[in-house]
């Protein structure tokens, strides 16, 4: 699904999260937002999702005006950072969570659920292990989890937050392939948030750097990387 | 610096949060000691008095009409009080951990009240905004409903004085837990009925019941707002506690203290009922509580 994101701002009480930004961000791209804390990254981020209602501005889902949806309704995959998962619910009830909160008449079957839950169990490459409470994972299996809880909804776009933040050096490195090969299998635009520069570099098509609520430049990596546009640019990545 | 010995010490080497064996006795036997007198003896000592003319004259005081209307009166307030006061100290709790607003602070203060404001003043408030005298005491009285001296009143001073208990053991919890659990339900399609039942309920569960039990054992112990607004008439308005006072104050002291063996004993399960649900669901609360 093609986003646009026109002009918007957000503040929260007198301080500007983001000052009128605007984006566009092609149908099936992998995208980076990628910045300091405090630089507006995670709450763009959060009005794509519809967790936060922007001050003014509008947000386009192919082409249609999206700026009022519901969370609901805009049906985002969003991971967060800690991953939220269900604690007192097996993983197989997690990832079945979207499914089973549909009103009745779109609800699937008990046996379709049963079906698509395993096939995401499979594709996030931890078949067997529906019947294990969150606690009992490992932080990457988390990540894993929440991701195939996000895909459960079918969602229209995919939107990470900090996804790689909470893991240690090694694992990091393989779940970055992990994502990759989710987003080219399903094919789902997708937006994740970070701070750091090697994952945004080498993970995402287009990278997004932000500073102080403002979009500072938009490229492929290999341009921001040859020619940065300002010089917040220039410090952040060779920092 | 180079005469310091490194050979082996002249005391066994022990870890620095512990005490010498003699510190650690003697602070074991103080708290003993200090539970034995403050709680132990004077539980025991009701229940020896209540017993003092063997079991069943002990029960019969409790199978007297005034005894029987006064243990109803306390169990159907309780029955009252204690959901209405878990379903308010979820909604506050809810309110002041998940969202921001101006005035959270006095909100906060304003459910402690309770616990600072003595129980005969809070009686005495209800008193006058719903007695017969005040405009809409009044006017509930004539039209059949009065609330002192009634049912009503004693419920409503039973739910002021143990409104926080509630609250108060949910909102760290709430706090602790954050937003994003009920952000993720949303996310995945759930209504806000949905996510309330399915994830923040169960999230808060355990400090919920908690709140429920304490809640329920002061219910049916308080003694003074209940006193001021229930005008203490026999077999009518007379909770347990009030009745306990009116036998002990004419010389039935058997009948006194059966009753407040009755009461300790229901605050005693009430306890036991906790420790009870924590040993059975060990697992389960350990489970709840958030991984870092």
């Amino acid at each position: 699904m093609h986003i646009e994101i026109d002009e918007i701002a957000k503040s929260f009480g007198t301080t500007a999260a983001l000052h009128p930004v605007s984006l566009a961000i092609p149908s099936g791209a992998l995208i980076a937002l990628l910045g300091p804390s405090g630089s507006g990254k995670t709450t763009l981020l959060r009005v794509l999702g519809g967790l936060e209602f922007p001050t003014s501005g509008r947000v386009l889902f192919d082409g249609d005006d999206a700026t009022g949806l519901t969370v609901q309704d805009r049906r985002a995959g969003f991971v967060f950072q800690n991953y939220a998962l269900f604690r007192h619910m097996t993983v197989f009830e997690n990832v079945a969570y979207g499914l089973r909160a549909r009103p009745r008449r779109t609800r699937p079957p008990e046996a379709e659920i049963v079906r698509r839950v395993e096939k995401l169990l499979d594709l996030i490459q931890l078949p067997g292990i529906g019947t294990r409470y969150p606690n009992q994972l490992s932080g990457g299996q988390r990540q894993r989890v929440a991701l195939a809880r996000a895909l459960a909804i079918e969602p229209r776009m995919l939107l990470l937050d900090e996804p790689f933040g909470a893991l240690d050096a090694k694992v990091r490195k393989e779940l970055r392939g992990n994502l990759r090969h989710i987003h080219d299998a399903t094919g789902l635009t997708t937006v994740f948030v970070t701070h750091d520069q090697d994952e945004a570099m080498e993970l995402a098509d287009l990278v997004v750097v932000m500073s102080m609520g403002r979009i500072e430049q938009v490229g492929k990596p290999a341009d921001i990387r040859a020619r940065p546009k300002t010089d917040f640019v220039r410090g952040f990545i060779t920092a | 610096m180079s005469d310091v010995s490194l050979s082996a010490p002249a005391r066994p080497f022990r870890a620095a949060t512990t005490e010498a064996p003699w510190i650690k006795w003697a602070l074991i036997a103080l708290s003993v000691a200090f539970l034995a007198l403050m709680v132990f003896a004077p539980l025991l000592a009701v229940f020896i008095e209540a017993l003092q003319d063997g079991l069943w004259v002990a029960l019969e005081t409790l199978g007297e009409r005034d005894a029987r209307s006064a243990i109803w009166l306390t169990l159907t307030v309780a029955a009252i009080a204690v959901p209405l006061n878990a379903a308010f100290g979820l909604a506050a709790a809810w309110c002041i951990a998940k969202y921001d607003f101006r005035g959270k602070a006095f909100l906060i203060t304003l459910i402690d009240l309770p616990f600072s404001v003595s129980p005969v003043v809070a009686g005495l408030c209800i008193v006058l905004t719903f007695g017969a005298n005040s405009a809409i005491g009044g006017w509930l009285v004539d039209n059949g409903y009065p609330i002192v001296f009634a049912l009503p009143g004693i419920v409503l001073a039973t739910m002021f004085v143990t409104f926080p208990f509630v609250a108060r053991e949910l909102i760290p919890v709430m706090i602790e837990q954050g937003r994003a659990d009920e952000e993720a339900a949303l996310t995945l399609g759930a209504t806000g009925w949905r996510t309330f039942r399915t994830v923040t309920l169960p999230n808060v569960k355990w400090a919920l019941l908690y709140g429920v039990l304490l809640c329920n054992a002061r219910a049916m112990g308080e003694f003074g707002a209940v006193a001021v607004v229930s005008g203490k008439i026999r077999g009518q308005t007379a909770t347990m506690p009030l009745q306990i006072e009116m036998f002990y104050q004419e010389y039935l002291s058997v009948a006194a203290f059966t009753m407040a063996g009755l009461l300790a004993f229901l605050a005693l399960v009430t306890l036991l009922l906790k420790t009870l649900l924590e040993l059975r669901f060990a697992d389960q609360i350990a489970a709840t509580h958030r991984q870092h």
